[in-house]
């Protein structure tokens, strides 16, 4: 090749890139539609975790357009884009896509505590609600200082202390509590870091002895905290982790002789991605979530009669539908349709709505147990009241356990104390209303 | 014919030393500038200016830090995230800790910590080069990271590690608009591009060369080999560090240490390298390019495939295609995109005329 | 002082799977002088594609030596398409490429075999030895002895392989000077081609070692940030330097989060090889076995 034409090549190349850049993306308007933004990661360390979540997510919306020709005729829509879990990229994807569809997008599901982040100063400039269910930002939950921010079910802080109420009923009442050790192994980074303050309020409460070790990202070799942690010999180990470090830990348990069964998990700790990895290792291991795995609920049944049944659902992989992951991604789902529900019941029904309106459907959703058999998602997730203070609204965590096939729930829905976390919240937001300069909004006035 | 610089003389020292000695270079960069400030934020949507310039712009800074120290100086580093941190942090409490801070004296006072820590890190490159001390750098990313997690002190307690930057504003102008945002950000890049520029042309920059073209021979002329690596890291650091105060307080606004990733670290390399080692230039288009294109890879996905195929195989796709074009850039060009341009040039002084 | 012991025991045992990954990197630079930063996903394919096909119905045997002849393909493309177009360039450059590379076997093995995780069983069990626990009190994992053992076949396979094959002879002959080499007639593009197959080979048994270990997933990519520091104490062209310098920043690393951690706070694995690896620099700066260069102006 001459260099010439290798020039023009790549001319051509560099000016088609600007071109399909620049090219700003049109032709969306229908009038009866819902738009809903998807910032997905199906690439990368966490792909596990967000096919199972985002397939779940799309498939409960396939569900509700196939079955009910959508919210009160209004169809739902969406696209995805790609973040690979990156905080720049979501940042571009939520900007790509908030002005798309008729109403522009009208909530958000970032999916990362890094983009969550990057897009919660600019959610309230642009008027969408930013919904982080069961991740997030803690302290978002006091509506009063962040109106546009919804950590729904539950924080970290209230899934904290539902695990110290677990042990509890496991050692035969909170007062046996004392003297106990309990080590909180932790992901070292924002989100490990998260449960710490709610272990130490607790450990003064009911007089257990707390020690933190952290795990350093990503987590692959864990060998001397698991030596550290067979020194202390603890009653329990929380474990607070994330990605590989779930099963490293679990199979390090294993390596040094620590009962899995001691083993308490947080919900992130807690996907058959967590456990299949470590095998045999796994077995026992307990873990919170605010949705039980499992297809037994009326909920997945209709998804798989009316999307996987008629070969339209998102998964590449059809056994996944009713695992950890995918039934959280139908919460998320379902939780994003009411809210569509409750906004046009006051907005006009059949309307698509604004991201303003959708603030206010979100913001009076009342999933009690009557709600809950109506949507078919009874035990399936726990009853949920969100206010203008109260963005968490529930509270409420199960515990599972793994049988080496699969999880098995232990408990009941536990309900997270909220003597402890409320003003853990509203102290933690009050500060940051102060270094931004937000003045609270009054709810008896809304 | 266009391009041609016969005819142009330089009469005095100082015409012989401008910036761009050539006139119609002058013209270009002028009316790029001109567009940039004055039609750029009326013409772009907020899409364009806040998902796409901004970040562009940003990253065009710490390229521009990292190709001081790897493109000039030699010295390879895999810790500029870890340096952008620093600035993020260290303003943050400075706006924090001091009342009345200006906003601008706090992102440059973020840049000289990032300048002291850097040279504290730049401390092994006299006695290892090359990929050890590329390795070696990693040692300042994840301590850095590490530090900053672990002290509660340089987050202000925030239970998680998350810092949200105070609002800037600049003498009771408060930068909320994408427009404002984007033009604060241009006005901070021209300045520190510009002084980029004229210190590689310095004595300094020249020293700089001679280091990286062989040190043991610039010591034997008598350039100081630890002078010039420590300020080569410490400037390379305050330009990383001003980069990761614009990142945190005009871009995201809330950061965590993490995201200061060795992923990151690991794109301001590629941007010098597909842009240009040891070109100021290149490390604007460096970042265009790492910055626009797995976005335009994405969007094509997207229109080519739309629904057919599943939505992981596209996203999968698009990384492979990603790292594809990165070799395909090197084999064609391994000096980088401003290579081209310069050939691009040589091309237009005989045009149309090939001989 | 038994707990010393224990750490010390399980640091060094590590160390030995972090040699395992650290020797690929030094293969390839010994033969050809590129730093190549796609040896992490290189495992992470080989291992996924294992398990790939063992979940199709294929025997492990088998599925071995198909995955084995993939890793082969994988080195002989690359040295095509990415190496040969970019001889002569400076080494950067060269590193910058198997970034690229990184990204492209990872794009690649996710679109093939999908993004979920694995699990996968040896057949060793990896929990502590009950006669070193009920006699000693320590925790020692048969599955960790059985690394070890694996890594130190591999290592006494290559050593007679480089020193006593012809290949082997010519590969050494290369590392040390390409031009004088081909001047003797060693066909430079067939030893790449070798030794990026013999990576391969390295990538599948560190693959499957740490896939046993955590599962097969997309961090065993991670394992390569492991491997750094031990490269960077070893030297980058030293087989024994590897195996040495990983049982160092092994011990060192465990010993570090235990003995040190508490005091500052833990978590400081992560960065606390790379600060070991530094001062031996600062003492040796071509890492212990690395060969030193003289610089003459």
């Amino acid at each position: 090749m001459t260099m010439k034409s290798n020039m023009t090549i790549r001319m051509a190349i560099a000016g088609i890139a600007l071109a399909g850049v620049v090219a700003t993306p049109v032709a969306y308007a229908q009038a009866k539609e819902q738009f809903v933004p998807l910032l997905s990661y199906r690439v990368g360390p966490f792909a596990a975790g967000g096919t199972g979540i985002f397939g779940g997510f799309i498939d409960y919306m396939q569900m509700v357009n196939e079955r009910d020709g959508g919210v009160n005729g209004v169809k739902l829509s969406w696209e995805e884009c790609e973040t690979e879990y990156n905080t720049a990229r979501g940042v571009e994807c939520y900007e790509r896509l908030k002005n798309k569809g008729p109403t522009g997008a009208t909530v958000a599901h970032p999916l990362s505590t890094g983009i969550t982040y990057g897009l919660i100063d600019r959610v309230s400039v642009d008027k969408v609600p930013l919904v982080t269910i069961g991740y997030g930002r803690t302290d978002a939950a006091d509506g009063r200082v962040f109106p546009w921010v919804f950590p729904m079910l539950t924080t970290y802080w209230s899934q904290n202390t539902t695990m110290i109420k677990f042990i509890g009923q496991k050692e035969g009442g909170m007062d046996k509590l004392k003297g106990k050790k309990i080590v909180y192994l932790y992901h070292d980074s924002a989100y490990g870091k998260e449960g710490i303050p709610a272990m130490e309020i607790q450990a003064k409460k009911y007089g257990f002895e707390p020690t933190f070790i952290p795990v350093p990202s990503p987590g692959n070799e864990q060998q001397s905290q698991w030596l550290q942690i067979r020194q202390i010999k603890p009653d329990w180990v929380i474990l607070w982790g994330w990605g590989v470090m779930n099963p490293t830990a679990l199979k390090t348990a294993a390596k040094t002789g620590f009962p899995r069964t001691k083993m308490l998990g947080v919900w992130w700790s807690g996907s058959e991605e967590d456990t299949i990895p470590a095998g045999d290792a796994s077995k026992g291991f307990t873990s919170a979530t605010f949705v039980p795995s499992g297809t037994n609920f009326k909920i997945i049944q209709d998804i798989q009669k009316h999307v996987v049944a008629k070969g339209k659902t998102n998964m590449d992989d059809k056994s996944r539908v009713g695992t950890s992951y995918y039934n959280r991604g139908v919460v998320y789902g379902a939780i994003t349709v009411e809210a569509i529900r409750v906004a046009q019941q006051k907005y006009g029904k059949g309307k698509p709505m604004t991201g303003e309106q959708m603030r206010w459907g979100f913001e009076n959703i009342n999933l009690d147990d009557k709600r809950l058999a109506e949507l078919g998602a009874t035990g399936f997730m726990p009853t949920m009241k969100i206010t203008c203070e109260d963005h968490e609204g529930s509270g409420k965590v199960k515990y599972q356990q793994w049988d080496g096939k699969q999880f098995k729930p232990v408990s009941d829905w536990i309900d997270a104390d909220r003597s402890i976390v409320r003003p853990m919240i509203e102290e933690s937001a009050a500060k940051y209303a102060k270094e931004k300069g937000i003045t609270l909004r009054d709810c008896s006035k809304e | 014919m266009l391009y041609r610089e016969a005819g142009q003389f330089k009469a005095s020292y100082k015409e012989d030393q401008q910036i761009f000695p050539i006139k119609q270079d002058r013209v270009v960069i002028l009316s790029l500038l001109a567009a940039m400030y004055l039609v750029v934020p009326f013409v772009a949507d907020q899409y364009l200016l806040q998902a796409i310039l901004l970040p562009a712009l940003i990253f065009s800074l710490a390229a521009i830090g990292l190709n001081i120290l790897t493109g000039y100086a030699g010295q390879l580093s895999l810790g500029s995230a870890g340096f952008m941190a620093v600035g993020a942090f260290a303003a943050y409490n400075f706006m924090l800790r001091i009342d009345g801070m200006p906003v601008l004296l706090a992102f440059v006072l973020g840049g000289l910590c990032a300048a002291l820590v850097g040279i504290v890190f730049g401390l092994p490159s006299l006695r290892i080069k090359g990929f050890y001390l590329a390795v070696a750098t990693l040692a300042a990313q994840f301590f850095i990271i590490w530090i900053l997690t672990k002290v509660p002190w340089f987050t202000n307690n925030s239970s998680s590690g998350v810092i949200s930057a105070q609002k800037v504003e600049i003498l009771g102008y408060a930068f909320v608009s994408p427009e404002s945002k984007y033009l604060l950000t241009l006005a901070i890049v021209t300045v520190l591009a510009l002084a980029a520029k004229n210190m590689a042309r310095s004595a300094v920059g020249r020293s700089w060369m001679a280091v990286r073209d062989m040190d043991v021979a610039a010591s034997v002329i008598g350039i100081p080999l630890m002078r010039t690596k420590l300020t080569a890291f410490a400037i390379s650091s305050f330009y990383c560090g001003v980069a990761g105060a614009l990142y945190a307080f005009v871009y995201l606004g809330t950061v965590e240490p993490e995201g200061f990733s060795l992923d990151m670290s690991f794109r301001i390399l590629f941007m010098i390298i597909i842009g240009g080692v040891g070109s100021i230039l290149g490390s604007f288009l460096g970042a265009a390019f790492i910055v626009l294109m797995p976005i335009f890879l994405s969007l094509s996905m997207h229109a080519i495939f739309g629904g057919a195929v599943s939505a992981g195989l596209t996203s999968n796709l698009e990384v492979l295609i990603f790292g594809s074009l990165i070799i395909f850039f090197l084999i064609v060009e391994p000096h980088g995109l401003a290579r081209l341009w310069q050939i691009a040039k040589e091309k237009l002084r005989l045009w149309p005329f090939p001989h | 002082m038994n707990f010393f012991f224990e750490v010390l025991i399980g640091g060094l045992l590590s160390g030995i799977m972090y040699s395992l990954v650290a020797l690929g990197f030094v293969l390839i630079y010994k033969a050809s002088g590129v730093f190549n930063f796609a040896q992490g996903a290189m495992v992470f394919f080989a291992a996924l594609t294992f398990v790939g096909l063992m979940e199709l119905g294929i025997p492990f045997w088998f599925a071995m030596v198909l995955t084995l002849a993939v890793m082969v393909l994988l080195g002989v493309v690359t040295e095509r398409v990415v190496l040969r177009p970019l001889v002569n360039q400076p080494q950067i450059t060269l590193f910058m490429a198997t970034i690229g590379l990184t990204f492209f076997i990872e794009g690649l093995a996710q679109a093939m075999w999908g993004a979920n995780v694995r699990g996968l069983e040896l057949g060793i069990v990896d929990e502590p030895m009950p006669w070193v626990l009920d006699n000693w009190n320590m925790v020692i994992s048969r599955f960790d002895l059985f690394a070890a053992a694996v890594s130190g076949i591999l290592v006494a396979v290559l050593a007679v392989f480089f020193n006593k094959t012809r290949t082997g002879r010519a590969l050494r002959a290369v590392a040390d000077d390409h031009q004088a080499a081909l001047s003797i007639g060693i066909p430079l593009q067939n030893i790449w081609r070798i030794v990026w197959a013999v990576a391969g080979f390295v990538a599948l048994v560190a693959g499957l070692m740490w896939g046993a270990r955590n599962g097969v997933q997309f961090a065993l990519t991670f394992v390569a940030l492991k491997a750094l520091p031990v490269l960077i104490i070893g030297g980058f062209e030293s087989v024994a330097g590897a195996i040495v310098g990983g049982l160092i920043i092994g011990a060192a690393e465990k010993l570090g989060e235990v003995y040190i951690g508490p005091f500052v706070g833990g978590g400081i694995e992560g960065w606390f090889a790379y600060i070991v690896a530094l001062l031996f620099l600062l003492v040796r700066p071509e890492g212990l076995f690395g060969e030193k260069h003289i610089d003459r102006v």
